[in-house]
């Protein structure tokens, strides 16, 4: 049972993997970038794949949404924006293809004879329990660190959540589920990062924008700015005069009565 | 034969040396630079999941997750770097980018 599980994994490994691969080589080869584009998103899904096979369900999901979902839209829209001669950027294609060929060829052996030869870790010599209780040590220990940083709501609810993992140990830490343990390290831990990362991602969007944008000059709009700030002097003018009826009064009235 | 972490450093090795064969190859193509750069930066994610799993250690998630958010930062303000490059120059040639060499 278990030989034929490795052998489903191995068979799912070597699929995407393989489709991955050749994605990845017609995201660099396809004559039009919206091929490029739409290859890179079977490369994202690939991945997501790949990853889920290594127990990261949050991460791969996360990698379809943000990947898939927004940035390669983005780069859809970005490619249909523009107005791209195929044939003049295709240029010099074959010219460069040697050298990029070999460095290619150079980086990939060299890194392949290290990491096959270094790396014979597998899930087997691991014992099952060990690595699956790995997680629940860390959200264990976790509350510790998250009391000096005087986060007492989160802890308290790391608490509960992970005392059923502590207490049974290596019987019942399997359901806790990858989602939770990143989320529990992410919000104890690593809360101040994510704070940064949050400021990097409303600095690109304000970044983003404001490259982007371009005011027609023959456009009307108005200013926010100025109207905010406007004061009521500005707009009604108060003239002070005596009040005294003007000389030509008789005959204005006249003609009213008329 | 199970798979190893040498299987997938591998693979992420791969991956990476066919998007530096990319950034050689499409010298005159501004995006498929930019989708390069994203191939490369999927090839480094892998190894910090397969590291992540093999040894137990959830924290290259997180830096996984970090990764994730710069990148989305970096494509998005590169693909606005690009199209106002295309705005003012009417092409996306890499070769042609040389006005602060003076």
């Amino acid at each position: 049972m278990m030989d034929v599980l490795m052998d489903v994994k191995s068979a799912l490994f070597y699929a995407f993997s393989a489709v991955l691969l050749f994605a990845a080589f017609r995201v660099i080869t396809a004559r039009n970038p919206v091929h490029a584009a739409l290859y890179l998103v079977l490369a994202f899904f690939q991945a997501s794949g790949v990853w889920m096979l290594l127990q990261a369900e949050f991460l791969s999901i996360a990698l379809v949404l943000v990947y898939v979902g927004a940035v390669m839209v983005l780069f859809l829209f970005v490619v249909m924006m523009l107005d791209i001669n195929i044939d003049s950027i295709r240029q010099g294609f074959w010219k460069h293809f040697p050298l990029a060929a070999t460095m290619g060829a150079v980086i990939a052996l060299e890194l392949a004879a290290v990491l096959l030869g270094g790396f014979r870790v597998s899930e087997p010599h691991k014992p099952a329990a060990t690595q699956l209780v790995m997680p629940a040590a860390v959200s264990a220990q976790a509350p510790a660190d998250t009391a000096s940083m005087a986060v007492e709501a989160a802890s308290a609810a790391l608490q509960t959540a992970s005392q059923p993992a502590a207490d049974v140990g290596h019987v019942v830490v399997a359901q806790v589920s990858n989602t939770k343990e990143l989320g529990v390290l992410l919000y104890t831990q690593y809360l101040y990062p994510v704070q940064v990362a949050a400021l990097i991602l409303l600095v690109a969007l304000i970044a983003a924008i404001a490259l982007t944008l371009r005011a027609r000059k023959d456009s009307k709009y108005q200013n926010p700015s100025d109207q905010v700030r406007v004061k009521a002097r500005d707009r009604v003018t108060v003239v002070k005069m005596a009040a005294v009826k003007p000389p030509v009064a008789p005959a204005a009235e006249e003609e009213k009565s008329a | 034969m199970s798979i190893t972490l040498g299987h997938y450093l591998t693979l992420g090795a791969i991956l990476f040396a066919l998007s530096v064969t990319g950034i050689f190859l499409n010298r005159k193509n501004l995006i498929v630079l930019l989708m390069a750069i994203e191939l490369m930066l999927l090839a480094v994610n892998m190894n910090f999941v397969a590291f992540s799993h093999y040894l137990g250690d959830l924290n290259g998630q997180i830096f996984v997750f970090f990764i994730l958010t710069v990148a989305a930062a970096e494509s998005a303000i590169g693909l606005a770097i690009l199209v106002q490059l295309f705005r003012n120059k009417s092409s996306i040639n890499v070769d042609e980018l040389n006005t602060l060499k003076g």
